[in-house]
């Protein structure tokens, strides 16, 4: 699948919240990322679909730094990022959820969140330890506004409850509200339903419907083809490290090629 | 939601405030302060290192060299060249927090045991060190002649004297070390333990605060080395050696490493342990403190703190 399929998406000169040109990304010999380029309108929710192995999630830790491309450029508001390291880039305004649901399982549900404040706030390990009075008050402001996050997550009834004894859909969306608590403009969730039954995907749906009403623009990863075609306004289609094709939900499921790639010769989502 | 409550603090502190008192009259137990002037000293390095091992999920099996960077500058500062003990101290814990930094910059980047074997490593060339510098430390033969502490013309002479000072720095560091521990560093803290990659993606930045805890474990071991010397008076390299690293170790699986009360649980047994119980085995004592780390790690994995729990657990059944 080497030959490229531009279906026209409106080239990002203003709106565009995230840019990402040629980038490369390879591991020894292996190419996991071939001359990837697209960019992110902002406010949007972008899904990345593709077989397993396609290259999504290592475009995700592309972008949150975790992996610095071998070549290419991030840019995120016109900002250069792909050579910042993951802590920097989150103090940027992007947070992520992983695939392998990563809470911290040694804390409750609520310091989880509270967690997620911490790059909103400042207070040094000699202030915590001596709890001077900005240090206390701080604390106090992070609790708030966890709790806060907890219940727009729908979790502020299991605040006390310890982050490893969650089901799994609740342990995903307390993922997704500790991102949430970092307050990002962009968030990449990686396959945020995978696992899910239909009450728990529905859930999810719905919370990251809301993100995009908060003004925050998405970046999913999901294998979920409902969740995808109902929420994303556009899809971005990889195969082998490469985008094969990219545009608006209807555009993809006609795809002739995205058909054969992916849904493997027959369309069942329309 | 991890709150560490102040009431057994505060009982904790009273009865080690009347505890001199009440072993004055009791016979058998009279020469307890003293012992517990060591489990103080212990106490001040376990709660460095449950910081650093149980909360944040570090491994350093140096820690006595920390100890002995403290208790080998105030030694050498104030015999050599006559400083003031306490400005000595302070030498030798800002001594630690470079070493400590040095050690941890290249260590602590990378994941899994290198930290472990790093500072084990460190803790052979330290413990070298102050053998084979014999015209600085005294080598094997250790150095005596360290002065005591005194404090605007109050010497801690006494037994008792030096007992409360122990104790004022052993309260501080615990009260200092809780109130971390419930902040938004000690969160930090727990949740690099959990998941480093998470942490970074929500900001942390993960080395900086793992240099951090390391640094500040190093101090107050040092400072606890530095509090040693001016007890003892002497010091020797083999209060140092790799076994007191080991034996740390011990101390807070023992008590229990999640736990801050752990440390001081401990850092209590294994004084007892190695200055009353366990005189007999002598050269076996490493022994018995080996099939002791064992049946810990086997039986209770969260220490004599988790014990009432597994005790419970049996009435439940």
């Amino acid at each position: 699948m080497v030959q490229e399929i531009n279906i026209v998406v409106e080239k990002a000169g203003g709106g565009a919240i995230l840019e990402v040109e040629d980038v490369i990304m390879s591991f020894g010999g292996l190419m996991a990322l071939i001359n990837l380029g697209f960019h992110v309108r902002e406010g949007i929710i972008k899904a990345f679909i593709g077989p397993n192995g396609a290259g999504k999630t290592t475009l995700f830790n592309v972008i949150t730094g975790i992996f610095p491309p071998t070549e290419g450029a991030v840019r995120f508001k016109g900002k250069p990022i792909d050579r910042l390291k993951p802590h920097e880039i989150s103090r940027l305004g992007i947070s992520r959820t992983f695939q392998t649901v990563e809470l911290f399982a040694n804390m409750t549900v609520l310091e989880n969140v509270m967690l997620g404040r911490h790059i909103r706030t400042r207070s040094s390990f000699v202030a915590s330890g001596l709890r001077l009075p900005h240090a206390r008050r701080q604390e106090e402001e992070i609790r708030c506004r966890a709790m806060e996050i907890l219940e727009f997550i729908g979790l502020a009834g299991k605040w006390s409850e310890s982050s490893g004894s969650l089901p799994l859909g609740e342990r995903k969306i307390l993922e997704i509200g500790r991102a949430l608590a970092t307050e990002p403009e962009l968030i990449c969730l990686d396959e945020p339903a995978a696992g899910l039954n239909e009450t728990e995907t529905k859930t999810a749906a719905d919370l990251i419907k809301r993100l995009k009403e908060k003004g925050i623009t998405v970046l999913l990863v999901e294998h979920d083809m409902k969740v995808v075609m109902n929420i994303s306004d556009e899809i971005l289609v990889l195969n082998y490290g490469e985008k094969i094709a990219e545009g608006s939900p209807e555009e993809i499921q006609n795809n002739p090629i995205v058909i054969e790639a992916y849904l493997g010769g027959e369309n069942g989502y329309a | 939601m991890l709150r560490i409550r102040k009431t057994p603090i505060a009982l904790f502190a009273a009865i080690i405030i009347v505890f001199p008192w009440i072993a004055r009259l009791i016979p058998a137990i009279k020469n307890y302060p003293d012992l517990l002037i060591f489990a103080g000293i212990y106490c001040l390095i376990t709660i460095g290192l449950s910081l650093l091992m149980g909360f944040s999920g570090q491994i350093s099996l140096g820690h006595a060299a920390f100890f002995g960077i403290g208790a080998y500058i105030s030694g050498v500062l104030t015999v050599r060249y006559g400083f003031n003990p306490w400005v000595c101290m302070l030498i030798g814990a800002g001594f630690a927090a470079v070493v400590a930094v040095l050690v941890g910059l290249p260590s602590l980047k990378l994941r899994g045991h290198y930290l472990a074997m790093a500072t084990l490593a460190f803790g052979i060339i330290v413990f070298i060190i102050f053998n084979e510098e014999v015209e600085l430390t005294g080598g094997p033969d250790g150095m005596s002649g360290i002065p005591g502490l005194s404090l605007f013309g109050f010497a801690f002479d006494s037994m008792e004297r030096y007992y409360y000072l122990v104790w004022f720095f052993v309260f501080t560091s615990f009260i200092f070390t809780v109130n971390v521990i419930q902040s938004r560093s000690g969160r930090a803290l727990r949740a690099i333990h959990s998941s480093q990659e998470a942490s970074m993606a929500m900001g942390v930045d993960v080395s900086r605060y793992k240099i951090g805890v390391f640094v500040y474990s190093a101090v107050i071991a040092s400072l606890a080395g530095s509090l040693y010397a001016h007890y003892m008076n002497f010091i020797n390299p083999s209060t140092f050696d790799v076994f007191f690293s080991i034996k740390l170790l011990i101390m807070i699986s023992l008590g229990g490493m999640h736990d801050i009360w752990g440390a001081v649980i401990g850092s209590f047994l294994v004084t007892f342990l190695s200055f009353e119980w366990l005189h007999y085995f002598e050269e076996a004592e490493i022994i018995v403190y080996g099939v002791i780390l064992l049946l810990v790690t086997i039986f209770m994995p969260n220490g004599l703190i988790g014990l009432p729990r597994i005790v419970l657990g049996w009435f439940r059944r």
